[in-house]
Parts: structure tokens; sequence; C-alpha cells
């Protein structure tokens, strides 16, 4: 099964022509991913070749879903462009959009957030500034290593792309049904709440693992809704206990503003809502080792 | 990025918002000049970014130009809660009948914009929303459909605005909005926004704070940051394009890859800490995807600039990066600085793991640093660095 991601879903590239879209695109179609083109109005009619691979070059989304039949895009394009990009994507009711694109600023990343909003949510966006989705030996959009780990029973949703990797790589023996990384901005598409209901309802996933991090109060409302929603065991990791106050660290979101938004208080809320939390990442692996061996 | 007040204003101003004639300087002699272009008299304004600063003494009324030569004499260099006043703002005086609040910033939580706006302004507006929220209106705007005259007017109405300035704030309001869009603001805040004795709607005070993502479109937000207060290392790795943060109190300089990885890191060693005299992370540093030999040099060289730093953790995860590489990198960079006369004293504590992490293991091993040490676990390595930090 897995979430948002599966072996049938057709993939295409907005920014595939770039350096870091072409690098990518490998990498993806190594990984099995149905890439069934890439994006770049001013290169519509060409090619790329890929190790034989010869993926097609469209002009716009649109044309793209209507030559194809994708249901998915990864967004490369640099940030000055994304916002554009995405709202191609909106308009053209791609069923997935994934913005690999760190750096955008809040206010373009609002503006087409409220805009797919205004045209009925008919797109659901992954990020900004996250490494994407994977579904281990099924598809791969995004950026994460696609050999760290395997398919297996463990749900991961992950605002940090590296402590996404190491938490696939620590339980890389039991293995994953779905990783997605939803990124560390202010505001982003999917939440830990939206691959916490996809997880629950995904018959595939035994457990799921969340990882958190300073700033907002994404972490509280996701345990509001585990205490809910969520029948499946969930274990928790938190980073950023020594983050000082009113320091961006590292992603733009990622910042303790005056009492709000610290580690404790979302580690606190998690623990209230029957999350076990680990204090390390090795130590999270370990408590989901523990729950899986019953 | 917060702003100054003087830097706020100077935004308002260029925007259209009404503010009040004032002057930034740094001596308390440049007073008199001013105070006389100001009309002889004037309200001296200590420049911290903290709040409170009139509680504290560091807002004051000149009645003359001596007294304003005085009193910026008193305000320079006091300290504000932890903030030292290198700057005061002379304004003009203003006759304040009433005094409002008003801001637009985002929030997070809704995922969209809020505009939030009280008749009761002039105090802490978290202590208006803590003690009488009846008081403090919170309309939310639509990153589309912005602010014009119509929600203007939708927020004035909610917050109770007299009819007699209605209209006027609901056109400050727009040009508000103009800010924040323009200037790619994540909050823009007058309080006081003053109505005078002869009517008119002033933004007496203001709050700015910049999005740092936008500086691709903002080429004028890099000479409004205040680089007096910057810690020299945090602006020696800016200027290397470094996602550094210097951490007070701490004894373990840290270089990982990956923000969350990172903030992961300084939680570990100050776990390790516990154990080890209480070592302590002294920074935050994300050397990113790449971490190629050149910017771990880079990364190498801030950290062991810093005379806190006792021992090293270099914590790579290898995911796109291969963990050889990384090696390469640390071996490469070891010698580059020693190659530039760098006093490479501190040991180092490195653990890679992922893509390639024996191909890298080997690489240090085979470097037989004497200084670099290899540690498998990320919390066994965060073990280490804090124990040797402890010497």
């Amino acid at each position: 099964m897995a979430i948002f991601l599966t072996k049938e879903s057709k993939v295409i590239v907005q920014g595939m022509t770039g350096s870091e879209g072409q690098k990518h695109t490998r990498r993806m179609l190594a990984a099995g991913t149905n890439i069934v083109g890439g994006v770049n109005p001013r290169k519509a009619g060409t090619s790329v070749d890929f190790d034989g691979n010869e993926v097609p070059v469209f002009g716009g989304v649109k044309e793209a879903i209507e030559a194809t039949g994708a249901d998915v895009t990864v967004i490369f394009v640099p940030e000055k462009f994304t916002k554009s990009a995405v709202i191609e994507a909106i308009d053209a009711e791609i069923p997935l959009a994934v913005v690999i694109t760190e750096g955008i600023a809040v206010h373009d990343t609002a503006a087409f957030w409220s805009y797919a909003g205004q045209k009925g949510n008919k797109t659901r966006i992954v990020g900004p500034n996250c490494p994407g989705l994977i579904t281990p030996g099924q598809s791969n959009a995004g950026i994460i290593p696609a050999d760290i780990t395997k398919p297996g029973c463990i749900g991961l949703v992950s605002k940090s792309g590296t402590l996404t990797y190491q938490m696939m790589y620590e339980l890389r023996d039991i293995g994953f049904s779905s990783c997605v990384g939803i990124g560390g901005d202010p505001i982003i598409g999917t939440t830990h709440i939206d691959a916490l209901a996809a997880f629950e309802a995904d018959p595939e996933t035994d457990l799921i693992v969340m990882i958190g991090e300073i700033g907002g109060d994404a972490e509280e409302r996701a345990a509001d809704f585990i205490k809910e929603n969520v029948t499946k065991p969930v274990v928790g990791y938190v980073a950023g206990f020594t983050a000082p106050e009113g320091k961006t660290m590292g992603h733009a979101g990622a910042i303790v503003s005056g009492s709000s938004g610290t580690a404790q208080a979302k580690k606190e809320a998690l623990e209230a809502a029957g999350v076990k939390v680990g204090k390390t990442p090795s130590e999270t692996a370990l408590l989901a080792r523990e729950l899986l061996a019953g | 990025m917060d702003l100054f007040e003087y830097q706020a204003r100077d935004l308002f101003a260029k925007h259209g918002v009404p503010v009040l004639a004032g002057e930034v300087i740094d001596t308390p002699e440049a007073a008199r000049e001013v105070t006389e272009r100001l009309g002889g008299r004037a309200v001296v304004k200590a420049q911290v970014k903290t709040g409170g600063r009139g509680k504290a003494g560091g807002v004051k009324l000149a009645s003359d130009p001596a007294d304003a030569v005085e009193k910026a004499g008193a305000i320079l260099g006091m300290d504000i809660k932890g903030h030292t006043v290198h700057r005061v703002m002379l304004a003009q005086t203003a006759d304040i009948a009433d005094e409002y609040y008003v801001s637009f910033l985002l929030d997070r939580t809704n995922r969209t914009f809020l505009a939030m706006a009280s008749v009761e302004g002039g105090m802490d507006i978290e202590e208006v929303a803590a003690t009488k929220p009846e008081a403090l209106a919170r309309i939310p705007v639509d990153a589309v459909d912005g602010v014009g005259v119509e929600k203007a007017r939708e927020i004035v109405a909610a917050a109770n605005f007299p009819a007699e300035v209605a209209e006027q704030v609901a056109d400050v309001l727009v040009k508000l909005w103009g800010v924040f869009v323009n200037e790619d603001a994540l909050l823009v805040e007058v309080n006081p926004l003053v109505k005078t004795g002869d009517g008119r709607i002033i933004a007496l005070d203001g709050k700015v704070s910049l999005d740092g993502n936008a500086e691709f479109r903002q080429p004028d937000h890099a000479a409004l940051e205040d680089r007096d207060a910057t810690n020299p290392l945090e602006a020696a790795a800016k200027e290397r394009g470094l996602n550094y943060v210097k951490l007070d109190d701490g004894n373990v300089g840290i270089i990982g890859n990956g923000a969350g990885l990172v903030m992961s890191t300084l939680d570990v060693v100050a776990y390790a800490g516990e154990k080890h005299g209480g070592a302590k992370p002294a920074n935050f540093l994300d050397i990113g995807g790449g971490a190629s030999a050149e910017v771990m040099a880079n990364g190498l060289e801030i950290i062991l600039g810093d005379p806190d730093v006792k021992s090293v953790f270099v914590n790579v995860f290898g995911g796109i990066t291969a963990c050889d590489a990384v090696a390469n990198g640390i071996v490469q960079a070891l010698e580059l600085l020693r190659g530039k006369g760098e006093d490479v004293s501190k040991p180092l504590v490195v653990r890679l793991d992922g893509n390639n992490a024996e191909l890298g293991r080997k690489i240090l091993t085979d470097a037989n640093h004497p200084l670099v040490e290899q540690v498998d676990t990320m919390d066994g390595a965060a073990d280490r660095a804090a124990e040797l930090a402890a010497k």
C-alpha cells in the first residue's frame, strides 16, 4: 500500500533540465521511479537521455499530464520561480506536488498554499524545502537516498531531511512503508497530521515514527490528533532542546519565539498523547524496535 | 531579521505610512543640531531590539537642544535587558490624544497571515491579549487576496475604531500591508498608532521583522543588518556562506550536515555533557548536502577559531553525500588549514555513517591524523567529544 506514492505513480519533474533536476532525476530513475516527463517551457519537444532512458520534456504541467497521465510532480525550479511552478501544478490539478526547492520566501509559500485552497485543494503539496517522499521498493519522489532501507512496516514523517535518513538507517533492517519529509519551513503543505492520518489508514504500516523540531506548534497539534485518531503505536523525536530563543537554526521555521515553539513543550505534548519520545535518534529507534517486538 | 525602530520607521515612510520626522545619532553632541532641526524639542528614544525600553528609562522628552544632548548622553551606552544602546533616535514630539495598535503577521498555525488591531494601544500587546482578549481583534488575511480598502474597513470595524478615525486608520492599514508584502516582512507592527490632538493618525513606534529567505529579491535588506551586534564568528561564517549560530557557554564545536541532524547533535552533546563536567555545544553549523573539502575547511576554520571550543564533533550522515568524500574533505581541510598557518591543535571526534561509511572511515584511519578520532555512533561520538572538552 504505502501512502501518497506507489509504484503506479507517474512522475514528472519541473526543473528536470537544471543541474539539480538532472542529478536527482537520474537517482529517482535508478530507484525505480516511473518518470514520464520533465517540464521546461523553453525546451519543450526535446528529451533528456538518462543512461539510455529518454525522458521527454513538455512545455507545461497540463500538457505533460495530457500526454502521459502523470499524477505526481517533483519541483526543483530555483526559488525565484518556485511560486509560479507550484501554481502551474495546482492549475493543472495534479494530485501530488513535491516541492524540493529551499529558500522560498514565506510570502510565496503563503500565496501558493492559499491558491491551492481557493482551487479546492485538488493538489496535495509536500514541502517546500523538503527531501520529498519515498515508498521503498516502489517509487521515490525527491532526494531521499533510495538505498538506505527496504520495504517494511514503519511509517516515517519528519520535518528534517538528514534525520529522516538517520532514522531510516537506524531501522533499516525492519524497513519502511513510506517516508515523508515534510520540510522545516514556517508554512508547509502536507503536515505531520496529514501523514499520521494516512499511515493510520494504511494497512501496511504497523508503527509510525514522527520527527519534529523547534518552532511553531505543529507537533502539539499532531499530539492532539494522535490522542483522538491514531490507534497505531507512535514513536517521536524532537530536535532543538539546546536551541537559544530567537535564533533560526538552519530551517527557516526552526526558531523558538519567546516561550513558544520549544522542544520541551513539544515533547511533553507528545508524551501526554501516549507517544514514546526518544532523547536521541538512536534511543528513538530503540523505542520503535521495542514496540514492534511487543 | 528584526529591525530597529528607526529602520522600521524608514520603511513605513517609504510606503506612505504617516510617521513623524526623526533622525538617528550615535553621539550626544549630535543631538543639538538635530533637535534644532526638529523645532527645538524632541523625544529621545533608545534604539534597541527589545521591548520595555520606556520603563527602563530609554525614552525621554527633551525640552530644548541642550537638554537633548544631556538626555542622549544618558541613554547612549545604557543597558536595556542586556542590549547596549549604541544609537538613539530623535523624533518630533506629538500631541497624543489616543493610542491604538495594528499589526500584520505570519500565522504559522493557520498557514496564512493575520491582522491584529486594538483601540487599546500603547502597552504591551501580549498583556492586552492575555488580560482583555476581547479588546484585540484578530482577522485572518488571505495571502492571495491581501488587504485592500474593503478588508481594511473590516479590520477597523472588528476592532471598534471610533468613526472619526475609521477611514484614516483603514488607509494606514492598506499602506502598512504594502510594507508587509513589498518588503517580504514576517511582522509589521505599529504600537502605538496615535491620534493627535488635531485628529491626524500617525505611526509613532513600530516593529518590523523581515524574511531572510526573500533576500534574492530584496537587495536593499542586507544594508539593514546590525553588524555591530553580530557575533564576529557569525559574521565571518556568513561571509563564507555558512549556516552558523554561536551558542553561549559551550565548549564543543559542532559541524554536521542538515539542519535537523545538527540541532539533534547539539542536544546529544548537551546530554553527554551532563556526565562530563557540563560540556555543552559551542555552536550550530550546518555544512549542507555538499560537504566538500572547501566547505569543510571553511567550517573547521571558523570553529577552531572560536576560543571557547575545546573539542570538535564532526557528525555526518552520508545521504546524498558519500562519506568517503566527507572524509577526504576533513583530511584536506586539516592540511589546508595547516598550510595557512592556522593553529590546528584541538581534538576532532568524527562520526561517519550512511552512504560509503566504511570507505570514509578507512580514509580517516589511513590518514592517521593525531588529532582525529573516530567513533561509529552518534551517541558514542558525542560522549567522547564532551569528555575531551571537559579535560
